[in-house]
């Protein structure tokens, strides 16, 4: 970092506290990221601020915050086009705020959870010969741990590239919940199964291995909080930092269910 | 989430529906660090060219001494069947044009054998387990709860009588003394939401928590890489094995060290020096493989360690391009063209636009080396059950993963051997952990250590749990020695004067100079000085936040206090092992010892470093010693 500071204000709260605003003055450059501007104030100023982060390379998902009111990955979101207009570093709208910048993650698993975002019918089980364990299973040849795994422990099903091409976009998702940040509907209908969710349950169902569209649709579509609420303003296609369509996933299980 | 869903389908093919997983992590598990594996996963795919004995022969030969044969093999044999699993949960494997799962070039590796999805195998692989463990009721996730301590039962002492139904294994003519046996009982854990501790009692526990080579400066490790569960098992007693072993990847962005997956030269993307010759040539990888030609082991796609030393030859003799991080070669993925980039390495592609400012397709990327993967762990056997000082089997206790040294990598890890590790050591942990024959049943979660109770809904009541053993004698002098474990812990807040940024700072500046791609002794002596200096400085760290919750002031203090506890052991063991072998390179030992030893870590009661060596020989007889069914044989 250079000698040139950046004025950045963060919105921080404590639990059952109102929101406040405090700003710091950052030493930046050309590669200085949002993530890196919050780590120099809690090494240099205010050690108890919060907010989360892991691999500082936009796949974790964890470092989402608003950015003056729009949602970016911290981690990614380079400070030096902000020089002139300041910036103000916020909690991701539409979730209950935890501390400073961490807010609720279990309301979306719960509604990522309810559209069965895996391989259905549940595959069975196939336990390698000589796996290791007490019990033998009857059809076991044996227990010697260095046998190696019977052929069809090894059976994977066909797909071609262009059958993974069906569902490859979507199931780019990181759970980043930036989409939720963005999306305009939820500030009237909380309970929306929302973008990210909508695009996972649309990422197995394109899955030429699996047969849950039935749960899926289910799940969507007879659920007035499912893909319903959406009006298909796009925004959080606009967000997604992975290039996932979510917009196009919830507008094709409408079309589905209107026949 | 390997050993989880193991340990469900243990319980459900037995019938036992009142068994639970505890899944306890400092993040929520589709955040943990397996999300930024790139290049892709190892099995020899059945029915072609390649063979499982080729695999353990490249397997061994990058292990350079250290690695051991029964654990690579049990790897090797087990890995395609695991790769098949993950691909009938939805693993999104790219495939030929046939529809079957594609396998890619990978460095060190005789054949193509990596199986990979795009350049994001981590990621999906991780998802697809993540996904599926939400479909599985009794599985109980602990997210964002970080695990302060071990809970093991004290060593009986010598007149009281053996509990010689907790070792499942240990043959009658083992050496260790019987009254060394301790056994797993649990963990306790801090909820950061809730902002309480929370004692977590279990029949077994498998530890998961990664490496640490987060330690170092220039690292290509997400920030929760930190060496906590080999900490962990420090402050238990427990040995930590080889922790001078630390793969520096050769390719990474220079300044922030995001990977570029090795897959990017496995693809034919080749290394230029500022002149744009093939440098590697020069120093012992030729001979010149054609440009978009990769061959086996040769150039780009020698060993890791090899393109490292080679990158650090160059640097010293002037190649390199000047840049503010230091010196940078370029890759080179332009004669790939842009179809093959964006379809086999769009993740590749995106960092080095975002993070390193050009676009390969056009550009070069300018790259250098970084920490990447600490072979050095827990002591474990080829299945994941930990060993003690001793040699013994810890009842209970498993380590799979990064965090474990099983014996597979030995002194250098191979790319697209660790993914695959984490799943086939994963499930045998995960399955002789849910295995009836532990010590007492399943697990249970009792309240936490404060008089704080957690809602029923979310920690079952160890009473739900019908078992004679949960009336184990010792279960309240567990939840006591619980409780003041992480009094301890918690006392650190609002204490203290030293900057834990500036220790941090120091401590990944130090390992960055002196126990990089080469050592020597003067350099090695520096950073024991200096780390002597920060463990010191530690006992003084400063914890200004004293919130109950979210304090990632204090949680990010012990993530430093266990890189630094770890950092103390490698530093120690770097300058006992007076030798070069493979991760390991000493300027002033260059030779390679005639018997290969394993490096093993302690503390004494002082909390000092002890390093003690042990020949490979004795580490595998001990292993075996320690394997189940080896009666069956």
């Amino acid at each position: 970092m250079t000698d040139q500071t950046l004025r950045v204000t963060v919105t921080r709260q404590e639990p059952g506290e109102e929101p406040r605003d405090e700003t710091f003055d950052v030493p930046f450059d050309d590669r200085t990221s949002v993530l890196d501007a919050l780590d120099w104030i809690k090494d240099h100023s205010a050690p108890s601020l919060t907010f989360r982060w892991s691999c500082r390379s936009g796949v974790c998902g964890s470092c989402g915050v608003m950015v003056n009111g729009r949602p970016v990955l911290g981690c990614e979101t380079t400070v030096a086009g902000y020089r002139t207009s300041g910036l103000t570093v916020g909690p991701m709208a539409h979730a209950t705020v935890q501390r400073d910048l961490a807010v609720d993650t279990d309301e979306f698993l719960a509604k990522l959870r309810g559209v069965s975002p895996w391989m259905l019918p549940t595959p069975p089980v196939l336990q390698p010969a000589g796996a290791p364990g007490p019990h033998p299973s009857p059809d076991a040849e044996s227990q010697d741990p260095s046998a190696v795994p019977s052929l069809d422990v090894l059976a994977v099903h066909s797909q071609t590239p262009g059958q993974v091409e069906a569902y490859r976009g979507l199931s780019q998702c990181i759970d980043c919940m930036l989409c939720y940040a963005a999306c305009p509907v939820l500030d009237d209908v909380a309970g929306f199964t929302g973008p990210a969710a909508v695009a996972t349950a649309r990422r197995w169902d394109l899955d030429s291995r699996d047969d849950g569209n039935e749960t899926r649709f289910l799940a969507l579509a007879e659920n007035e909080e499912g893909i319903w609420p959406c009006t298909q303003v796009g925004a959080c296609t606009r967000a997604c930092p992975k290039g996932v369509d979510p917009a196009k996933a919830i507008r094709d299980y409408q079309r589905e269910a209107l026949g | 989430m390997s050993a989880a869903l193991a340990a469900v389908e243990t319980f459900a093919a037995e019938g036992r529906d009142d068994a639970v997983v505890a899944l306890v992590s400092k993040v929520y598990p589709m955040r943990s660090h397996t999300v930024a594996a790139e290049g892709g996963a190892a099995g020899v795919v059945p029915g072609g060219a390649d063979t499982a004995e080729q695999h353990v022969a490249d397997t061994l030969r990058g292990g350079a001494g250290l690695g051991h044969d029964d654990a690579v093999r049990f790897v090797v044999d087990r890995a395609p069947a695991e790769l098949a699993r993950l691909e009938r949960l939805g693993m999104p494997w790219s495939r030929t044009a046939d529809g079957d799962p594609a396998v890619r070039r990978f460095g060190g590796m005789t054949n193509p054998r990596t199986w990979f999805a795009a350049d994001k195998t981590g990621f999906h692989l991780l998802h697809t387990l993540f996904q599926t463990t939400l479909r599985e009721p009794s599985i109980r996730r602990y997210d964002e709860h970080v695990v302060l301590d071990l809970l093991l039962s004290d060593a009986p002492s010598s007149d009281a009588p053996s509990s010689g139904a907790s070792r499942p294994s240990s043959g009658a003519g083992s050496q260790s003394p019987a009254d060394a046996s301790r056994a797993a009982r649990g963990v306790v854990a801090y909820d950061q939401q809730r902002g309480e501790p929370v004692t977590i009692l279990a029949a077994a526990v498998v530890l998961a928590t990664g490496g640490y080579a987060r330690a170092w400066g220039t690292s290509t490790n997400a920030g929760i890489v930190t060496g906590d569960g080999l900490s962990m098992a420090l402050r238990a007693g427990l040995p930590l094995r080889d922790l001078e072993m630390v793969q520096v990847h050769p390719t990474c962005l220079p300044g922030s060290g995001i990977l570029i997956t090795e897959a990017a030269r496995g693809e034919g993307g080749v290394l230029v020096d500022a002149a744009g010759e093939r440098y590697l040539a020069d120093y012992g990888l030729g001979p010149v493989t054609p440009v978009g030609e990769p061959a086996a082991r040769q150039m780009e796609l020698g060993p890791r360690d090899k393109l490292s030393q080679a990158f650090w030859h160059a640097d010293r003799a002037g190649r390199t391009i000047p840049t503010r991080d230091g010196g940078v070669v370029h890759l080179d993925l332009r004669h790939l063209g842009k179809a093959v980039i964006d379809e086999r390495l769009p993740l590749v592609a995106g960092l080095a636009r975002r993070f390193g400012g050009v676009d390969p397709v056009r550009e070069p990327i300018p790259v250098r080396p970084a920490a990447h993967y600490t072979m050095g762990g827990i002591v474990t056997t080829a299945h994941g059950q930990v060993l003690d000082a001793a040699g013994a089997p810890v009842a209970g206790l498993f380590a799979a993963g990064e965090c474990a040294s099983t014996g597979l990598h030995g002194a250098n890890r191979l790319g697209s051997n660790s993914l695959v590790e984490t799943l086939v050591v994963g499930r045998a942990a995960g399955t002789l952990a849910a295995a009836p024959s532990s010590p007492s049943e399943p697990l249970s979660s009792s309240g936490p250590p404060s008089t704080a109770a957690r809602p029923a809904s979310s920690a079952p009541p160890s009473s739900a749990v019908p078992s004679s053993q949960s009336q184990d004698p010792g279960e309240a002098a567990l939840v006591d020695r619980a409780r003041a474990r992480a009094e301890h812990w918690l006392a650190m807040r609002g204490r203290g004067t030293e900057s834990p940024a500036e220790i941090r700072r120091e401590l990944g500046t130090v390992l960055d100079a002196e126990v990089g791609i080469f050592r020597d002794a003067d350099g090695l002596a520096r950073a024991a000085a200096t780390l002597e200096d920060l463990h010191a400085r530690y006992q003084d760290v400063r914890v200004a936040d004293t919130a109950a919750v979210f304090n990632t002031d204090w949680s990010q203090v012990l993530e430093l206090g266990a890189m630094l506890a770890v950092a103390r052991g490698a530093v120690a063991a770097a300058i006992g092992r007076t030798e070069s072998r493979g991760a390991h390179q000493r300027l002033d030992h260059p030779h390679t010892d005639d018997v290969a030893r394993h490096s093993l870590v302690t503390l004494d009661a002082a909390g000092a470093v002890e390093v003690r060596w042990q020949p490979v020989d004795a580490a595998v007889s001990a292993a075996a010693a320690a394997t189940p069914g080896k009666d069956h044989r």
